[in-house]
């Protein structure tokens, strides 16, 4: 038998894209777009004798969060690394150009819900997923500049690397857990290119120490941190979608003067301890060992807020 | 790569209302199934696309398995492996017909 808790309370980082929608949104809303039966598919695969999936990896659509409207798109990590290819990356794109155009109209939706869990661009397609990142870069600027809040969602197995971690980086609020990973170049890449005096991407505590979900929020590359299950990443989009600051000339020189100046505090640093440290966190090498309570209480006692994005 | 057809006379019509359903990824070592209510009475079709090439005759007695066990009449199931075992695959099928006969 499956235990209670695990019924109740799934874990985001086990769970399927698919399940991850039906956790995150009011039960029996979703309403999927180009869903799996259309069969829009991926013309590249079959050529390297893969096989494809019936939504190229990417789920998208609307549904409800607490009554209001939002729209959803959700990568899956687990086929392909959830990568950003031609068909995935058109379904990304015209969901957020269709929200932008549907702002403020009765079609206009409170908010774009990003499910990311990718390595990055698909291989096998690199051309076609390199030109859907910019594309969905400049299509979720343009849904931000017409007053529609995306929050980043990242827990999944994948992480949030390559294009991913660009795009996360230009949401309106990012929510992240334990297991979540956000960087641009990824472990193995950074060891093949410069050695693993550099980065030892088989140091699995290392990585995370670096790129995960905990040194994201102190840091600043994560705005809201939360317990590892479906229902926790549920109140913290809900949460966040008010919370999200306005897109606006204020809030990019605030976020530019935001980034020099962590740069400046502690572009030097080896490690993460050894940030923790000069930021006065009392005990800067626990931050990976203690529960995600403690965490939380660190982060609320420490007031750690991060306000420009 | 693998693609082939295999179709089958089930005992008797799915029941339950659900027209549609899909189950599992095309993870390393799994796969999905897409199923829909497409074919009439009692037949069955299941189009495979697998990365494992020359395991027909695994993937037919697997079917002939499940349908024995089961009863998926009118529903065409079309499946992308990744290299899932004979027993993942008989569950995925399984998991299938129960979520499209419990659908409302």
């Amino acid at each position: 038998m499956i235990p209670e808790e695990i019924v109740r309370s799934p874990s985001w980082y086990e769970s399927s894209a698919r399940n991850r929608i039906s956790g995150l949104l009011d039960a029996d809303t979703f309403r999927e777009i180009l869903g799996p039966a259309e069969r829009v598919m991926s013309p590249h695969l079959e050529l390297f004798d893969l096989p494809p999936a019936f939504d190229d990896g990417v789920i998208v659509g609307r549904g409800q969060l607490d009554g209001k409207p939002v729209a959803v798109i959700a990568q899956e990590g687990q086929f392909m690394g959830g990568t950003f290819a031609e068909v995935s990356g058109a379904k990304i794109v015209g969901l957020l150009r269709a929200v932008a155009a549907a702002a403020g109209t009765p079609n206009g939706v409170s908010a774009v819900l990003l499910l990311l869990d990718t390595g990055g661009v698909r291989l096998q397609e690199a051309n076609a997923g390199e030109l859907a990142v910019s594309e969905t870069v400049r299509a979720l600027i343009d849904v931000r500049a017409a007053g529609v809040p995306v929050i980043a969602l990242v827990g999944g197995r994948a992480g949030a690397f390559g294009g991913g971690g660009i795009v996360t980086a230009c949401c309106s609020h990012v929510v992240i857990s334990e297991q979540g990973r956000i960087s641009v170049t990824g472990p193995e890449v950074i060891e093949t290119n410069k050695g693993a005096e550099e980065f030892d991407s088989r140091d699995r505590a290392l990585v995370w120490r670096v790129t995960g979900g905990r040194s994201r929020v102190l840091l600043g590359g994560a705005d809201s941190y939360v317990k590892g299950d479906v229902a926790s990443f549920r109140a913290a989009a809900a949460r966040s979608r008010n919370a999200a600051p306005p897109f606006t000339l204020e809030t990019m020189a605030a976020e530019q003067e935001r980034l020099e100046k962590r740069l400046s505090s502690y572009g030097d640093c080896r490690d993460t301890p050894e940030i923790w440290a000069r930021a006065g966190l009392s005990d800067p090498t626990s931050v990976p060992d203690i529960d995600d309570d403690a965490f939380l209480a660190l982060l609320s006692e420490r007031e750690i807020k991060h306000d420009a994005r | 790569m693998e693609t082939f057809t295999i179709r089958a006379q089930a005992r008797a019509p799915l029941p339950g209302a659900g027209r549609q359903a899909i189950v599992g990824v095309v993870a390393s070592g799994n796969l999905e199934v897409l199923l829909e209510r497409s074919e009439t009475g009692d037949a069955v079709v299941v189009d495979v696309t697998t990365s494992a090439r020359g395991f027909r005759a695994v993937w037919e007695a697997v079917v002939a398995d499940f349908i024995a066990r089961s009863s998926p009449g009118g529903v065409r199931f079309s499946i992308h492996d990744n290299g899932a075992r004979p027993d993942t695959v008989t569950l995925r099928l399984l998991q299938g017909v129960k979520l499209l006969e419990t659908q409302p």
